[in-house]
């Protein structure tokens, strides 16, 4: 079957032989983006977070037949004509990774929630960002997603006021 | 004469009086409709009422449906009934929460590449829909009662007993991260919806024991 979809931006469309096939396949194999990242393929550690139609999901466990029609955004479309996302931006500036396998997901799912939650206290984080880091960079990553909602508060208002 | 006439306007008075409260009652503060009352009910026969109850029962109890049904803010999981893995919360809708819902990893089927449970509708039942750790009266109670149950009446809950995709999916539980089958409910699917109908059309009566 074919499915089509936009993918940071751009129309794609892939050929699977089963629609039930994970999402990730298509994003990494199809299409060519290797951001996104296979973490446990059991939809636990949160690696292979991007947005769908602006939520997170796990792609992993994302059916591809799902896709037929949204709107996708991994990693590599986050970033907006050359400027980082505050989250990304955030992330460099706090020296969150280490390993960094896990943090294209960490990321994702960051900017997921700032949609949703501008300005994220500890809880808020602790309750919606439960991807899993096995190097322990939690700490730096809690300061970066504090830094991350400074920042995109700072680029909504100066965007509002243009 | 006179001691007469003081007894005879005693007993009158006695008489309006009880006619009076009695009055003041209608048939639904105390009377019991003999008419639609299931346990007098002519077709009632109280042995068939309990073994459908007992088989619809033996359904609502087990896993597939408690797991979904929890008393607290977190959902069950897997065949021992654990929290749900990284305390993922029920949200104010029962569908998770902001940024981290029920549908980040589960969707509208069973997926058998990461083993993660799907069906439509996924999300947990109201708090105050809670099953777990509760007895099958107490959980019957609570079902049957329309400040309970979302206002729902016995045609209602039929309707989502028998016919609801997710409640549905228990006899199609899928596969674990493991590759290992759910384990389906005691009762096939067939029997538990005629017990279902069965229990309901005798008036839905729940047993005291």
């Amino acid at each position: 079957m074919k499915v089509s979809f936009n993918i940071n931006g751009e129309q794609k469309t892939v050929e699977v032989s089963d629609g039930n096939s994970p999402l990730l396949w298509a994003i990494r194999d199809g299409v060519g983006l290797k951001g996104t990242k296979f973490g446990c393929g059991k939809a636990a550690c949160g690696a292979c977070t991007i947005h769908v139609d602006g939520n997170a999901v796990r792609s992993c466990s994302f059916p591809v037949r799902m896709a037929e029609g949204k709107e996708i955004t991994t990693i590599e479309g986050l970033s907006n004509d050359g400027v980082l996302h505050p989250v990304q931006q955030a992330w460099m500036d706090e020296v969150v990774p280490q390993c960094g396998y896990c943090q294209p997901g960490f990321m994702m799912a960051t900017a997921a929630m700032l949609d949703k939650i501008p300005n994220p206290t500890d809880e808020d984080i602790d309750n919606n960002i439960i991807n899993v880091c096995r190097c322990g960079t939690y700490y730096r990553m809690r300061k970066a997603i504090h830094r991350a909602a400074e920042l995109n508060t700072k680029k909504n208002n100066s965007e509002s006021t243009q | 004469m006179k001691k007469n006439t003081i007894l005879f306007t005693m007993i009158t008075f006695l008489l309006i009086g009880i006619i009076t409260i009695g009055s003041s009652f209608s048939d639904n503060d105390f009377a019991i409709d003999q008419e639609n009352n299931p346990l007098t009910a002519p077709h009632f026969d109280e042995n068939e009422s309990k073994a459908a109850f007992d088989k619809m029962m033996t359904v609502l109890e087990h896993k597939r449906c408690v797991n979904c049904h929890p008393s607290g803010a977190i959902p069950r999981q897997g065949e021992d009934s654990h929290l749900h893995n990284f305390d993922v919360k029920r949200g104010e809708a029962g569908q998770g929460l902001a940024a981290y819902s029920c549908n980040t990893c589960h969707s509208d089927q069973n997926n058998d590449y990461s083993g993660v449970p799907g069906a439509p509708h996924w999300s947990l039942a109201p708090e105050e829909m809670a099953w777990e750790g509760k007895t099958r009266i107490e959980i019957a109670t609570q079902m049957m009662d329309s400040k309970r149950n979302g206002g729902r009446s016995h045609e209602d809950i039929m309707h989502h007993l028998t016919e609801h995709e997710l409640v549905l999916w228990a006899w199609n539980p899928g596969v674990d991260a493991e590759g290992n089958p759910r384990e389906k409910p005691p009762v096939p699917k067939d029997e538990y919806i005629q017990a279902v109908k069965q229990w309901i059309e005798l008036g839905a009566v729940i047993p005291s024991e």
